[in-house]
């Protein structure tokens, strides 16, 4: 598939801005002891709404007409990407909601219902970031996407994003954070776990050119070979599927976004945490962590193989 | 009704007139125009409803070529208008002709992803997805002929190798020709029950090789004495 930076900054960062008022809003319901104060509060809630906002903006950029992008939500029954625009937009409200209530300290005089509402906001974040996910998986035409691990992964990936910006903002404001040290590289080590788990799933091609023609051909034996595209140019179809790249530098791209987007953070948080308190470790970890991940979601899409390659020439995808 | 068409690979010669014929009648229709990008340049490319692939299968002798026209199968379970966000891609419950409403689209290419035939182009210049109509501007025209009340592409056929009908009628022949001959659906594991049938190519007629002989004696004595003769 053709990476679109829009795409892949769409998904990474409005996927690290839900997660983090996921986040935040976890950390709220569990009341881990810590009452977080309420600039705190807001800080992390604005840095979670541009965030997820300036990835919604972008995610506009790679329409072909988006004069009718406002149209994007009506098909919400069937379409996972109307879905997730839905629950987007209906987002901004509930979160407006729940951010006066903590503004006017509702938290205290009405403890329950600030429990209930944390869960909510939690919970619809969390589920745009499945629907988000879900956009991608539930193409069956797409082998390497079609498959639970890509919501999954979507979900974790920006679980590990907001963990660190999270635990930075809270250092940032003198938050004693000792205790949560071990939440935050577990949660870095559990999304590159999902992750390479999703890299052994898809690690075998499931279509080749035979099952493309087959039923329609009848063929006796397997041995199919294509002659002739139908067309001498190229075509929108291998323009937006026919994305070529040497294995040699997907496996690079690879080694990079692990290095990057996993280990590196992991060992700059834990050495922050045990080793050298400075807070530019912590920035580094996010700089470096969103390098990795635009490098993890290019690699998503670069290494997806569209089933409409088996036209064009391609044996298996 | 459940429109769609049958394509006989059997008589399908791979002339592309099909392809020809859905470009000029699409390109002033109803979807039109197909937009052409760099048509007289070096590298030429624009929108098709239709494209002709050629195969070749099987080893020798028995190989044979086989030429395949691809356009849009108006699926029964089309995912491209399932995934369709804004509800521009439809299928038309009174005759399952899956059609795209352009001041609904917004160009987001999701139905194109979805698709596993190719059946979809973005039109760049318009910004909205195209793709084969069944020419639904030419078989409800009471100005034309009943007889010419068919896709361009089927008019066109100079092998009368693509059929269009309702396959809901047990009678049509559409239906009578793919239940004869076993009309196959493409890519079926994928599940989206394309209405457009295709009948499989029959077997060749089986020819017997020329078997080269274990030479006998007379053989080679006749060999060796042609040789000498030669000599």
């Amino acid at each position: 598939m053709h990476p679109a930076f829009s795409v892949i900054f769409f998904t990474v960062v409005s996927g690290a801005g839900y997660a983090l008022i996921s986040l935040l809003c976890l950390f709220n319901f569990l009341n881990f002891g810590m009452l977080i104060d309420k600039n705190t509060f807001f800080i992390i809630a604005i840095t979670s709404a541009v965030l997820f906002t300036m990835g919604l903006i972008s995610s506009t950029f790679h329409l072909a007409n988006p004069k009718n992008a406002w149209r994007a939500f009506m098909r919400f029954k069937t379409s996972w990407l109307a879905r997730e625009g839905l629950l987007a937009i209906l987002f901004y409200p509930i979160l407006a909601l729940y951010l006066y209530f903590i503004y006017i300290d509702m938290q205290i005089n009405n403890f329950m219902l600030m429990q209930y509402y944390s869960f909510l906001i939690f919970t619809i974040s969390t589920v745009i970031i499945y629907c988000t996910g879900m956009i991608y998986a539930c193409l069956k035409t797409i082998p390497q996407w079609n498959t639970i691990w890509t919501p999954i992964n979507y979900i974790t990936i920006g679980f590990a994003l907001a963990a660190l910006i999270f635990f930075f903002i809270l250092n940032l404001n003198g938050y004693d954070t000792t205790s949560y040290e071990n939440y935050i590289l577990s949660m870095i080590a559990f999304s590159l776990a999902t992750k390479l788990t999703y890299y052994f799933v898809i690690r075998l091609p499931k279509y080749n050119i035979a099952d493309a023609t087959n039923a329609a051909v009848k063929l006796k034996s397997t041995n199919v070979r294509l002659l002739d595209v139908g067309h001498t140019g190229g075509t929108f179809l291998t323009d937006e599927f026919g994305y070529k790249v040497a294995e040699r530098k997907l496996f690079r791209i690879k080694i990079l976004s692990i290095f990057s987007g996993f280990i590196i953070p992991f060992f700059l948080i834990y050495t922050y945490s045990f080793i050298y308190e400075n807070i530019a470790l912590c920035s580094l970890a996010i700089f470096l962590s969103f390098i990795g991940m635009i490098s993890e979601r290019w690699l998503f899409f670069a290494q997806a193989k569209h089933v409409v390659n088996l036209y064009h020439g391609v044996e298996n995808v | 009704m459940r429109l769609g068409l049958v394509v006989d690979l059997d008589k399908c010669v791979g002339c592309n007139a099909c392809a020809i014929a859905c470009k000029q009648w699409n390109t002033s229709g109803t979807s039109g125009s197909l937009t052409d990008y760099n048509p007289y340049g070096a590298d030429p490319s624009g929108v098709f409803f239709n494209r002709i692939r050629h195969y070749e299968t099987g080893n020798y002798p028995e190989n044979k070529t086989v030429h395949f026209p691809m356009s849009c199968m108006h699926c029964e379970e089309a995912a491209c208008v399932t995934v369709c966000p804004t509800g521009a891609s439809y299928k038309r419950e009174e005759d399952g002709i899956v059609l795209v409403d352009p001041e609904k689209c917004m160009g987001c290419n999701y139905c194109a992803w979805a698709c596993p035939y190719g059946a979809r182009e973005l039109d760049r210049e318009e910004g909205v997805m195209k793709k084969c109509t069944l020419c639904v501007d030419r078989i409800y025209d009471e100005k034309l002929p009943k007889s010419e009340r068919k896709p361009a592409c089927v008019m066109t056929c100079p092998t009368s190798a693509r059929y269009f009908g309702d396959f809901d009628d047990p009678n049509s022949e559409v239906s009578r020709v793919s239940s004869d001959r076993g009309g196959q659906d493409l890519f079926a594991e994928l599940g989206y029950k394309p209405v457009n049938k295709y009948l499989s190519p029959r077997d060749k007629v089986q020819v017997n090789q020329h078997e080269i002989r274990e030479p006998n004696l007379v053989t080679k004595v006749k060999d060796w004495v042609n040789k000498v003769v030669e000599l």
